[in-house]
């Protein structure tokens, strides 16, 4: 897939080149330097540095491919969040059709979601209660977890900015088979996103991290 | 281009913050906390300097399965790297029971549950159940089974070891709800108003110890009857009631021939008298008949209308061409009157003798009438002799026959199920051990 490249596509603070993926990257991080890049027109922007990578052991990484509802996806970037109980990735995935998608390994159970448009029928997500139920299509989804969650870091591309992150709230809600949607209080208003839990042999990865010590079957 | 992509190290290597021990970390940052082998302390492993959480406690863990033990479960490999006991208490009595946490880097998180020696292997549930029913048992429909509850009770962690993927702490409570559909068992927890559903499946000891390279000896036998615990015997009813269901198909079909087949045809009825006194010329012989068709049962009936009297009669049914006997004899009596308890009767004016397979032919009947009250003189009666009478007894002693059976078969079924609920909140009324949870 040839890619429109900004022109002179470098990083502006250690002249690397920077190549992207996705035609709809708003932004990126260099992987030499790990300064955050931000798309300006046809030029880059560096808006902030992302330090030590903090580890969350991911089997997942840049570059992993997958395949979900018989669509492949390449994983390109990534958020980082952190919790009272730990922390986990939101993986940012191209699929072979061009749209975005998220892969969520939180304590490395899998969910594939894809964000929502506008129109959903979104609560108020500062009076959303556990154990509420709410209705997007035809499935009905139960309030099962509302997290607070602390930013902490980028890799890679990404639909949207992320410098100016900082605690956000997370709504996760589960239905009978197996859909999950999860809310995303960051953004005013707040994204929907609605997908489903995936065992992991169910993604059919290919290009993950090896750990010393362990082979995968 | 990519992250280059690094080899994670087998484990991080830090120190207590509490004792200074070592302390790996081998869940690859997925851990929350990790209770230190050499103090008890709880520190937060997401903690590069492990912030102690909690100090040590006095409870010594000594896992049967060691931490760091390897094993397989579905084709993939998994190390036990945390290890807690929890307990419960009902009526004032403590149960505990010990649950292993599996780690596998990229499927996550299995456990496993042991009490008195019998094994859950326990995944957390990525859906909710499809129905809660309430009730006096309620019940959760969950993958096309019905599960029935169990037990509710606030189960606290008593003692911990290693590595945990949420924020243990020694001493803290959740509700647990078991629903129970052998050999499955769903699980609700709450923390914080957040309901967390597992589901365990329940493992023999053996799979346990082949699956994780342990010796045979080093997993105790089951004690007693676990919650979901397949029942050894559940296979017996069914099949015994399959065979029940032939074996009464054939013996309805046999009791129906029977009836249909018989042709149950009169052949002799004519009435006779016997004067009393008069035994030792009493005895006579009948007109002849025939018996035609196959070997089969000849029916005599005795009707009189006897009234505070009785009535002995002896006979032998004679093959004329043969000379070949039959012998049999039978009372009918009538008695009836009134007491203090009311009118009562007693004995029957009709009896039949049965002679069965008797050969087609030409027979009479000898007939020696005898006995009775003496004041009466001479008392009547009829006698029919009927070919091919249907049979009746025979079948009755057939089916309870085949009953002894299913009651073998069904008895150890149903009294494992009566040992399995004993346990729950749902004890049968007649059980010595009742048990109600404190809530």
């Amino acid at each position: 897939m040839t890619v429109p490249q900004p022109h002179g596509a470098t990083c502006p603070n250690c002249g690397a080149p920077v190549r992207f993926l996705w035609a709809q990257a708003v932004q990126t991080t260099c992987p030499y330097c790990r300064s955050v890049l931000v798309r300006q027109d046809l030029d880059l922007a560096k808006v902030g540095e992302q330090a030590d990578f903090p580890a969350t052991g991911s089997p997942i990484q840049i570059g992993t491919e997958g395949r979900w509802r018989e669509r492949t996806f390449v994983v390109i970037g990534r958020l980082t969040y952190g919790w009272a109980r730990g922390r986990w990735n939101e993986w940012h995935c191209l699929m072979n059709d061009g749209r975005s998608a998220w892969l969520s390994d939180a304590q490395l159970e899998y969910a594939m979601t894809v964000e929502v448009g506008a129109g959903a029928d979104m609560p108020d997500g500062a009076r959303v209660q556990v154990g509420e139920r709410y209705t997007w299509g035809d499935t009905t989804y139960q309030v099962a977890t509302i997290t607070t969650a602390f930013y902490l870091g980028t890799e890679g591309e990404l639909p949207f900015t992320s410098y100016d992150r900082g605690t956000s709230r997370f709504i996760d809600l589960t239905s009978v088979d197996g859909r999950f949607a999860t809310i995303d209080g960051s953004e005013h208003p707040p994204l929907l996103y609605l997908g489903e839990y995936l065992g992991f042999d169910d993604l059919a990865f290919r290009n993950l991290r090896e750990f010393e010590g362990w082979r995968e079957t | 281009m990519p992250t280059p992509a690094l080899r994670v190290p087998r484990a991080a290597a830090l120190n207590c913050s509490a004792c200074g021990a070592a302390i790996e970390l081998h869940a690859m940052g997925w851990a929350v906390s990790v209770v230190c082998a050499a103090c008890g302390a709880t520190l937060d492993a997401t903690d590069a300097n492990l912030r102690i959480l909690q100090r040590g406690g006095q409870l010594r863990l000594t896992p049967r399965i060691p931490l760091g033990t390897r094993g397989t479960w579905k084709g993939a490999p998994w190390e036990v790297i945390g290890c807690q006991m929890v307990t419960i208490t009902v009526d004032e009595v403590d149960y505990s029971w010990t649950e292993y946490v599996c780690f596998n880097p990229w499927r996550g998180f299995i456990y496993l549950s042991e009490y008195q020696g019998h094994w859950n292997v326990i995944e957390k549930l990525r859906r909710q159940p499809e129905r809660e029913r309430g009730g006096a048992q309620p019940t959760v429909d969950y993958g096309g089974l019905t599960y029935k509850h169990f037990q509710t009770a606030r189960a606290r962690t008593s003692a911990a070891l290693g590595e945990f993927p949420w924020e243990l702490q020694v001493g803290d409570e959740v509700i647990a709800r078991d629903f129970v559909s052998p050999p499955y068992l769903l699980s609700a927890e709450g923390y914080d108003e957040e309901i967390t559903w597992s589901q365990g499946t329940y493992t023999p000891p053996d799979v346990i110890a082949k699956a994780f390279n342990l010796d045979r000896n080093a997993l105790i036998r089951p004690i007693g009857v676990f919650a979901n615990q397949p029942n050894p015997y559940g296979h017996l009813p069914k099949q015994i009631f399959g065979l029940f269901a032939m074996s009464m198909v054939v013996l309805v079909v046999m009791f129906l021939a029977n009836i249909l087949l018989a042709s149950n045809r009169t052949v002799l009825s004519r009435p006779y008298s016997f004067t009393r006194g008069t035994e030792d010329q009493a005895a006579f012989v009948t007109d002849v008949f025939e018996l035609d068709g196959r070997p089969s049962v000849v029916a005599i009936d005795i009707d009189s209308p006897l009234d505070n009297d009785w009535l002995y009669l002896s006979f032998a049914l004679i093959n004329e061409t043969t000379g070949e006997s039959r012998e049999a004899s039978r009372q009918v009596s009538y008695y009836h009157g009134v007491d203090s308890d009311g009118s009562w009767t007693e004995g029957s004016r009709h009896e039949t003798v049965r002679l069965a397979s008797v050969p087609a032919g030409r027979y009479f009947l000898r007939v020696q009438p005898e006995g009775g009250e003496p004041a009466r003189r001479v008392v009547n009666y009829t006698l029919r002799v009927r070919r091919d009478a249907p049979v009746y007894g025979f079948y009755l002693v057939a089916f309870i026959a085949l009953l002894v059976p299913v009651i073998f078969a069904v008895a150890p079924s149903v009294s494992f199920e009566r040992r399995r609920w004993a346990e729950s909140d749902h004890a049968p009324a007649s059980s010595d051990d009742d048990d109600d949870d404190d809530e």
